[in-house]
């Protein structure tokens, strides 16, 4: 009836792996159906993702982005709360890293810049996830609503600030000054020798993503404040029990995952794009959603399916390249579908299974 | 094992797909909106298509699903023979410096932007030329006094074209008066029909009977609306008399498929050229649509205005203001 | 009455996973009779139950209703054959009347107007007939809950039950109403309706039923003629051992006051006062009870005590300090800080987080211990040492730390609770519902550790439903109605007395 009567290698491996062969058997049929061969549009999905240089790199750098965005979900997740605001929050965190980087590039070098730009993003994200949260803790204002309303006020302050305030003089374009080196993080080609990305922008950032992970594990799992978050999203009204404040428990966890939404910026502006722009996360934030869904909110599991949807996005787009026939919309389409079963179909292929495991351990104690 | 055999599978693959074109053919990589996005990138798709139909020939083609992609795309084509390699939109235009210097023998072409390379040509347009004619037109057109903009994006692309169509409205007389608003602040403010819809309502509702789109896929909410509401639309960047016939006062055409076709036939024919080319009303770049749908709407009056302000910007006697330095527009 | 039995189940199987819920049941309900089904919590008798009225599905065996075997989808389905259904939890709608709900889901075409007459007349009848008087116009949220029990009785009449299943029906009930319920039901019995009544409490089965069948994880261990059986039989059939059905104690020695409260008033969401200007003390040594039918204010006075709940006015005397609860807002870790433990009447929506492993819940709300903390971070080696000396001690099965909580029993999940917070050594105890769903033998270990408990010189303040638990535990007994505490008796006050005490019906005067 639970998670707990699956044995574990069923519940984070076998059940992940159904859910995406069941969606990239949906997506063969309508690749059928457009009248390709959906053994040829697999090959070049998993050679563009992974089977040259290039081609691993802008996965890596695709699923760095992931990494943060499904990291945010997950953590609110861990409260009971479903943060679909990473999308605001990283926009807002992009003006982090680029204050950090305006102020600083064309004086200092990047490893100085850096530190203030992780704390400009991360601030800014959580400031952006602060108001929700606190309209959620105090007045019990839906965090659904108001994060995904703080998503389109983000939008509007970045265009009017992009606009009108910050953006470069004369320029046509909503965007700042392009940073010196001074606000560039290396890319991984730069500093890690034999690392050969082609001209993919994956960056420092990646390592950055995985340090991360590797905190969240911590904080969620280890410490005080994880586990009274973990009560309060298992149970809020035990959590009261224990002692734990609904308000402080709502508002810090959103900190944190707007924080760690924000740093989504880290890879995009300081990494990749170097100057910050309008509209640079373009739908990580709401994929985020079905990462931490996928990677049941574990950072190893939110890595393994960042890097997933990070072949899907890269390998989508070599497929376009090679196969006209196969357009954008239906990398969408097949997108949609991965996230279809691994997110909202989660537990289509479960019961069949707890039966199945069931049987087998009841037959084995019956002859044992 | 099954794994080893399925990457050498995917490897002997990628030799089939690495294969170059026989002959030189062009490629084109259309910004994120998409090649049917009724606007900009469509634009570049009918030329595209008077090209294929005129030679014969094909044409790659590939839209972007997100900005990142585009270097990457770039490359790809350049790196397998095609040329030339025309991107289209602003936000190319780092991606088509990058490529443009990584494959120096190549010819790149880049629609709505300034790439300055020796490899690279550069398709510019005066919007607000083709604005003013618009608001021309609209001005003389409107019996209330009172005419509309609806705008997509607020961006300083679409206050430009804002800031031509006032001067082209105030040229026929200060006191007409110009209702703007912005569709939105994402890049759906350019993909959303209904909201354009809401905006031309509520402006119609306000006095304005002429209203003019810059919005894309919006647009067409407005001018629709305008059709229902008995107030004229404008279209732009194609023609766009025909989705309501009579009720679709002109539309201003910005001519992305001739920067395309040109550059295109440029190249076959051994003349083509890196460099900027700015393509305003005098170059044929921006222009007024009269034809069948709409003649029964252009007085004589309102066309000889027209023409005369067409010609008067093509020999330099009039000059459309662009916007300062800060964004504002010189005259409101 | 002919020989054909209402329900018969032949070899009925219903596994939840791992659990086999219900193993080859076999029943015969005659017509016309009243058919008891007893067992502990989570023998089984509710998925039975569910699945004689189509909310599950047996995996395999035959249910014959009157002599035809069928097979019940779906509640549906079940209504059509005759089977009515009333859940221990009520489905109305609340701010509807009485009528409305009786029709809701039979209107019988789209038109209201005219199946509403037909109904009322229905109603009346069915009133007559089985002495189910309720008011039809009457808005359900406005009546008693023992009318509104007859509501669903109504509905399921109205509905043309033969067959009539009661699940749990006296939990909410006052001594006095659960009488009328009896009395309600042998009518119905009278008139040639089969009554199945499923219960976890040996009194009412002897008091009303004809038959009895005792069901024990997920068997059917017996089927009894009541009249030639008897309480403690019973107890050792449900249980497989005999039990001990009264609590062993000393003589209370009270000393000094440990908690005291004064003209606590306390104020729900809705506006309502709930809790009514109520003062009393306990003393170290002592077990008080407060007894109460459920919803007259015991659980709002708990979970204020414990700081869980904000008090509109009163003061609270605890470990020499006074805090006059008006002015200040206490919270349960400030409690816990003046040595207050507190077993929560609803284990799983309170006192667990039953999807973590048990060691987790060892430490729930001491997480700030610095026994349990490493800076910043939780000492897993300290807490799942702690847990498993727990383990131990309170014999928790299986005795495994790392196990979902969930995955224990009600029993082993209540020692859980109780071993957290009486071995902080606290020196008040708030104890709600120490045995609410708890199987007989761990009720028996339950009790001796709450009496241990006061024997060690503590102040225990025991809430409870169950009148028999607060008659054989406690020193001092306290009586709420209606948010007031209406009388105080000694532990040998009898069972009518503080029934009508409960009732409202007597006051302190007496």
């Amino acid at each position: 009836m639970n998670a707990g009567q699956l044995p574990r290698w069923v519940d984070f491996g076998l059940i992940p792996l159904l859910n995406l062969t069941a969606a990239f058997l949906v997506s063969g049929l309508v690749v059928l159906i457009i009248g390709e061969n959906p053994i040829e549009v697999v090959q070049v999905l998993l050679w563009g993702a992974l089977g040259f240089g290039e081609g691993v790199g802008f996965t890596l750098f695709y699923a760095t982005n992931f990494i943060f965005t499904g990291l945010a979900v997950a953590v609110a997740f861990h409260a009971g709360l479903f943060n679909i605001g990473g999308e605001g929050q990283a926009y807002i965190g992009g003006l982090g890293v680029a204050f950090a980087c305006l102020a600083l590039d064309q004086v200092v070098p990047w490893w100085v810049t850096m530190p203030f730009a992780i704390v400009g993003a991360a601030l800014a994200g959580a400031a952006w996830a602060f108001i929700p949260a606190w309209l959620q803790a105090t007045r019990g204002s839906h965090i659904v609503i108001t994060t995904i309303m703080f998503n389109f006020i983000a939008a509007s302050l970045m265009v009017y600030l992009l606009v009108n305030v910050i953006g470069e003089a004369g320029s046509m374009q909503p965007e700042t000054r392009t940073f010196e080196d001074g606000g560039r993080l290396p890319f991984l080609n730069d500093f890690i020798p034999f690392a050969d990305f082609g001209t993919a922008p994956v960056n420092l950032s990646l390592v950055l993503g995985l340090i991360a992970c590797f905190g969240v594990w911590l904080l969620i799992w280890r410490t005080r404040l994880g586990y009274e978050i973990r009560s309060f999203g298992a149970n809020p009204t035990a959590a009261v029990y224990a002692g734990i404040s609904p308000v402080r428990t709502i508002v810090v966890t959103m900190l944190i995952s707007g924080g760690l939404a924000g740093m989504m910026a880290m890879n995009e502006i300081m990494g990749s794009q170097h100057r910050l722009l309008i509209e640079f996360v373009t739908g990580y934030g709401f994929v985020g959603i079905a990462v931490a869904l996928m990677g049941r909110a574990h950072p190893i599991g939110i890595v393994l399916a960042a890097v997933l949807f990070g072949m899907l996005y890269q390998g989508g787009a070599e497929l376009s390249f090679e196969i006209p026939t196969i357009t954008r919309d239906m990398i969408v389409v097949i997108q949609g579908l991965v996230i279809l079963f691994a997110g909202a179909l989660e537990h289509m292929f479960r019961p069949a299974l707890v039966q199945f495991f069931t049987m087998r351990r009841l037959n084995a104690a019956q002859t044992g | 094992m099954l794994i080893l055999r399925t990457f050498a599978s995917v490897f002997i693959a990628v030799a089939v797909f690495s294969a170059a074109p026989a002959q030189a053919e062009p490629a084109i990589v259309y910004s994120v909106g998409g090649k049917f996005d009724g606007s900009f990138n469509e634009s570049a798709y009918q030329g595209v298509q008077q090209y294929t139909q005129e030679t014969g020939n094909s044409v790659r083609e590939f839209e972007l699903e997100r900005d990142a992609q585009s270097r990457q795309a770039l490359r790809n084509f350049a790196s397998r023979g095609y040329e030339p390699v025309v991107a289209i939109g602003f936000n190319q235009a780092n991606a088509v410096a990058a490529a443009a210097s990584e494959f120096p023998e190549t010819s790149f072409v880049i629609v709505d932007m300034v790439v300055e390379a020796p490899n690279v040509a550069s398709y510019v347009f005066k919007e607000s030329e083709g604005a003013y004619l618009g608001g021309v037109l609209a001005a003389m057109a409107s019996e209330s006094g009172t005419v509309g903009f609806v705008g997509g994006m607020d961006i300083p692309i679409i206050r430009r074209f804002l800031c031509g169509y006032v001067q082209g409205v105030k040229s026929v007389g200060q006191e007409t008066e110009v209702l703007f608003n912005m569709a939105g602040d994402t890049p759906a403010a350019f993909t959303d029909p209904a909201r354009g819809g809401e905006l031309a309502r509520s402006q119609a509702q306000s006095g304005a009977d002429v209203i003019i789109q810059a919005a894309g896929g919006t647009g067409i909410g407005v001018l629709q609306t305008a059709a229902d509401t008995g107030v004229l639309g404008i279209g732009t960047d194609s023609n766009q008399n025909g989705l309501h016939p009579g009720q679709v006062l002109t539309s201003i055409r910005k001519r992305v498929d001739r920067a395309v076709y040109d550059s295109f036939i440029a190249f076959d024919q051994g003349t083509f050229k890196p460099g900027l080319n700015v393509l305003g009303v005098k170059e044929g770049g921006m222009d007024w649509v009269l034809d069948d749908n709409n003649r029964d709407l252009i007085t004589s009056q309102m066309q000889q205005a027209a023409n005369a302000a067409l010609s008067g910007i093509s020999t330099g006697e009039l000059v459309v203001e662009d916007l300062a330095a800060d964004g504002s527009c010189p005259v409101s | 009455m002919n020989g054909t039995p209402a329900i018969e189940l032949r070899k009925i199987n219903k596994r939840f996973g791992p659990v086999h819920a219900n193993r080859n049941i076999d029943l015969v309900v005659k017509k016309g009779s009243i058919h008891g089904i007893i067992g502990e919590n989570g023998a089984g008798k509710s998925t039975l139950m569910s699945i004689l009225y189509g909310f599950y599905h047996a995996d395999d065996g035959d249910i014959v209703i009157n002599g035809n075997k069928v097979s019940i989808p779906d509640s549906k389905s079940a209504i059509s054959l005759g089977i009515g259904m009333v859940h221990q939890h009520f489905m109305l709608v609340d701010n509807f009347s009485v009528l409305e709900n009786v029709i809701l889901g039979a209107e019988g075409g789209a038109r209201l107007a005219g199946g509403v007459d037909k109904a009322r007349q229905e109603l009346r009848r069915l009133e007559e007939e089985y002495e189910l008087r309720v008011d039809p116009d009457a808005i359900v949220q406005d009546l008693p809950v023992g009318l509104q029990q007859r509501v669903e009785i109504l509905k399921a009449l109205f509905r043309g039950a033969d067959i009539l299943i009661l699940d749990e029906p006296t939990g909410v009930l006052t001594p006095a109403e659960a009488d009328h319920l009896f009395k309600i039901l042998e009518v119905l019995r009278d008139e040639g309706k089969t009554v199945l009544l499923i219960t976890h409490k040996l009194r009412e089965i002897m008091a009303i039923t004809d038959t009895v069948s005792v069901m024990r994880r997920g068997e059917m261990v017996a089927t009894r003629e009541t009249s030639q059986t008897s309480m403690s039989e019973l107890a050792e059939l449900m249980v497989g051992r005999s039990v001990l059905l009264r609590v062993e104690k000393e003589q209370a020695q009270p000393s000094d006051t440990v908690l005291a409260i004064e003209n606590l008033t306390v104020t729900d969401s809705r506006g309502v006062q709930v809790v009514k200007d109520v003062s009393f003390e306990v003393r170290a040594g002592e077990i008080v009870g407060i007894a109460g039918v459920s919803g007259n204010g015991q659980s709002e006075l708990l979970e204020t005590l414990a700081g869980i709940r904000r008090a509109t006015s009163g003061t609270l005397r605890i470990g020499g300090q006074v805090i006059d609860l008006a002015d200040r807002i206490i919270d349960p870790a400030e409690m816990r800080q003046l040595s207050m433990g507190h077993v929560p009447e609803d284990r799983h929506r309170m006192g667990l987080v039953t999807s973590f492993p048990e060691y987790e819940n060892a430490i729930l709300g001491y997480h700030h211990d610095p026994e349990y903390s490493n800076g910043v971070f939780l000492d897993l080696a300290a807490i799942k040492k702690t847990a498993q000396t727990e383990i131990e001690r309170y014999d928790i099965r299986p005795p495994n730390p790392l196990l979902k909580t969930a995955n224990f029993s009600g029993g082993n999940q209540q020692k859980i609770v109780l071993a957290r917070e009486i071995e902080r050594d606290p020196q008040v105890l708030l104890v709600g519902q120490p045995t609410r769903g708890v199987d007989i033998g761990a009720i028996e270990f339950i009790h001796k550790r709450l009496i241990e408990m006061r024997d060690a010189a503590k102040g225990v303040l025991l809430v409870s439903v169950e009148l028999d638990e607060i008659r054989g535990l406690s020193d001092r007994i306290l009586v709420m109605f209606d948010g007031r505490i209406v009388g105080e008796r000694g532990p040998d006050a009898s069972e009518g007395e503080l029934g009508l005490l409960m009732a409202g019906v007597e006051g302190e005067a007496s």
